[in-house]
């Protein structure tokens, strides 16, 4: 499918509507909640009186329709040149603008009751703050579907197709896996150990048994909820590569589809907790940048950590890395054995090193975490030596990226090695940036180049340049705004 | 350690040693002062006088740590990067690189000001990376911060 214009297809001037069942989808997530009202107040004056008291149920019915339906009245939206207006709000208007060269992504959330009147919300995250991002909910299921690909081909510029066909899958959660998984985590084995201990003092001590029930009957439902949100948050998990980064549709009740962009991605983790070893699982997480630099201040940009493969085998995390990263395969080198000393129980794993693109480290012991970060967006390098370290020649060199949590720790390192790779990571983190392979694709020998697309502008005159092809084209956008100046070679 | 022999280590003005210097001081005379009243009453006159060798010894001790400190502050502007080392117990040392500052920021606090010095600092998107130079003069303090300012804008790399 290919689409010319973003608003190809749809109609230029003129103000389109959300679904009309928009309003029933919207009041309808409030239905469980009367419903239980209405039993409650009834069971409540059956044994008061005998008279239930819903008439406020009613009111409070009436109302959120009206809300629903005057809410569905004032809200509309259009494309506007390179911009997709929305506006909202009956009282207090709100209008919103979202540059289509900024959108990072497109999310298509669907919760249950959407589901079963065919409609979808779209959620458009724009670089910049948080507060621009845009919801459209709810349009019916194909047409957020096109408009999602024709955000999404605006997003690209013109005339680069953007495909819908789903290519293979990169991975797949099965049910079972998932379950098990879920099962041997922290919060499930703290929540069936305590309901096992409860029950053996039940066999004994009845009243403290119930005693210390009631006690933690809060904390276990929470526990419970946990291990709920996780099985139905990642129900059918299921990733697909995509142009312009990897696709994940996931969810039992509400499902969600979004995308983890390839040139946005400061760091890479592969967490494997102690009881998924001998099953040979892990977990993906990503780290991305959500806000561009210059929009914020503050300490640390804002980063979104995202589950890119919440459980699977070595194998699928590997082919999604090297999807994401290029197949980065630094060789790694333990610290040396004095290194035991200070830390006794981490050493077992501790491991780092680097090429040209990437810094890898292995920390941790009971979660075994492999972080990986590409060199490019190295923000600083710092090496840190503590009072513990100094007698044992020791030093730890972090390459921090933006954000508060994601850095690569070299730890525990020989002090000259530490000096040296100081040295070598700043200059080879330097030469990453000039050269900026944009995306991962371009770094892998044979994997291909990396997608045609909007990226950082290498020159960094500009804020984003239009990579296409293989090499860097004239096209540049600044907050949105297209131009174009010619490519000078970076030294 | 020689990260680098292009370019000499660069240190803040003696103003700040002499600004640690006063604030210990005035800590420990005050406390002395504090502690000596006290046991005097309490204890007597030997014990008065005790207390107040213990507690200027303390402030010496302390003294000499504030200096080794003190010392320990460098920075070295290179041509890619700013680096800038501190610590005596932990010793750190941080390469940021101009590209990826995002900001400057210039801050005197009263006592600082006091003693005509500042602190310069560098912002980067990533929390973890502190690049902080304190006491400064201000003429110093400016010239960096346009310095500063100027390579960033040049060599800026974003995200």
């Amino acid at each position: 499918m290919t689409i010319d214009r973003p608003d190809a297809g749809l109609p230029d001037d003129g103000w389109q509507r959300l679904h009309p069942l928009s309003p029933v989808a919207r009041v309808g997530r409030l239905v469980p909640a009367i419903v239980l009202l209405f039993l409650v107040s009834t069971v409540h004056s059956k044994a008061e009186n005998g008279r239930a008291e819903t008439d406020y149920l009613v009111v409070i019915t009436l109302a959120s329709a009206v809300y629903g339906y005057v809410h569905w009245m004032v809200t509309r939206w259009r494309f506007e040149g390179d911009t997709l207006r929305i506006e909202t709000g009956l009282i207090r208007k709100d209008s919103r603008r979202l540059p289509l060269a900024r959108i990072q992504a497109v999310d298509i959330v669907r919760p249950l009751l959407a589901r079963m009147l065919g409609v979808s919300e779209l959620r458009i995250r724009v670089a910049g703050s948080g507060s621009t991002d845009g919801k459209l909910a709810y349009l019916a299921e194909a047409q957020a579907a096109e408009l999602r690909l024709a955000l999404l081909a605006g997003h690209h510029d013109t005339g680069v197709a953007v495909s819908s066909n789903t290519g293979l899958p990169m991975a797949i959660v099965t049910t079972g896996r998932l379950l098990g998984s879920v099962l041997l985590s922290l919060v499930s084995i703290i929540l069936m150990g305590t309901i096992a201990t409860l029950a053996v003092l039940d066999e004994f001590e009845p009243r403290t048994a119930a005693a210390v029930a009631g006690l933690l009957a809060v904390y276990l439902l929470s526990f419970a909820g946990v291990i709920w949100r996780r099985l139905s948050g990642q129900y059918a998990f299921i990733a697909v590569e995509g142009p312009e980064g990897i696709r994940i549709r996931r969810g039992l009740l509400q499902t969600i589809s979004e995308t983890v962009p390839y040139g946005r991605i400061q760091a890479v983790r592969q967490v494997e907790p102690l009881l998924w070893r001998p099953f040979g699982w892990c977990r993906l997480e990503v780290d991305i940048a959500g806000a561009t630099a210059r929009n914020q201040r503050g300490e640390g940009t804002a980063v979104v950590r995202k589950a890119l493969l919440p459980v699977g085998s070595q194998q699928d995390s590997w082919h999604l890395l090297a999807r994401l990263l290029g197949a980065p395969d630094p060789e790694r080198t333990p610290p040396p054995r004095r290194a035991r000393l200070k830390a006794p129980l981490s050493f077992h794993f501790l491991s780092a090193g680097h090429d040209g693109m990437h810094a890898v480290c292995v920390t941790g012991r009971i979660n075994r975490a492999t972080t990986w970060v590409p060199l490019e967006k190295s923000q600083s390098i710092r090496r840190v030596q503590g009072p513990l370290q100094r007698p044992l020649g020791l030093a730890t060199v972090h390459v921090d990226v933006a954000g508060k949590r994601a850095r690569a720790e070299f730890r525990d390192r020989e002090v000259a090695e530490a000096d040296r790779l100081v040295e070598e990571l700043s200059e080879l983190s330097r030469l990453a940036r000039l050269h900026h392979q944009p995306a991962p694709g371009a770094s892998a020998g044979g994997g291909g180049v990396a997608p045609s697309g909007w990226y950082p502008d290498p020159s960094g005159r500009h804020e984003q340049r239009y990579w296409h092809d293989g090499h860097w084209t004239e096209y540049v956008g600044d907050g949105g705004r297209r131009s174009s100046e010619a490519v000078t070679r970076t030294p | 350690m020689t990260v680098s022999e292009e370019q000499a280590w660069l240190h803040p003005s003696p103003g700040l040693w002499l600004m640690r210097r006063a604030e210990v001081v005035t800590v420990t005379v005050v406390l002395a002062a504090f502690f000596g009243v006290v046991f005097l009453a309490a204890k007597g006159p030997s014990a008065g006088v005790i207390s107040v060798v213990v507690m200027l010894t303390i402030g010496a001790g302390f003294s000499w740590f504030v200096r080794r400190r003190y010392r320990a502050w460098r920075y070295q502007e290179r041509h890619e990067d700013l680096i800038v080392a501190r610590g005596v117990m932990v010793r750190r040392l941080s390469v940021v690189p101009y590209g990826r500052m995002q900001f400057v920021e210039v801050t005197a606090g009263p006592i600082e000001r006091l003693f005509q010095l500042s602190t310069v600092k560098l912002h980067t998107a990533a929390a973890a990376s502190d690049a902080r130079i304190p006491g400064l003069e201000v003429a110093e303090a400016a010239r960096l911060r346009d310095r500063l300012t100027e390579l960033g804008e040049s060599m800026a790399a974003g995200m």
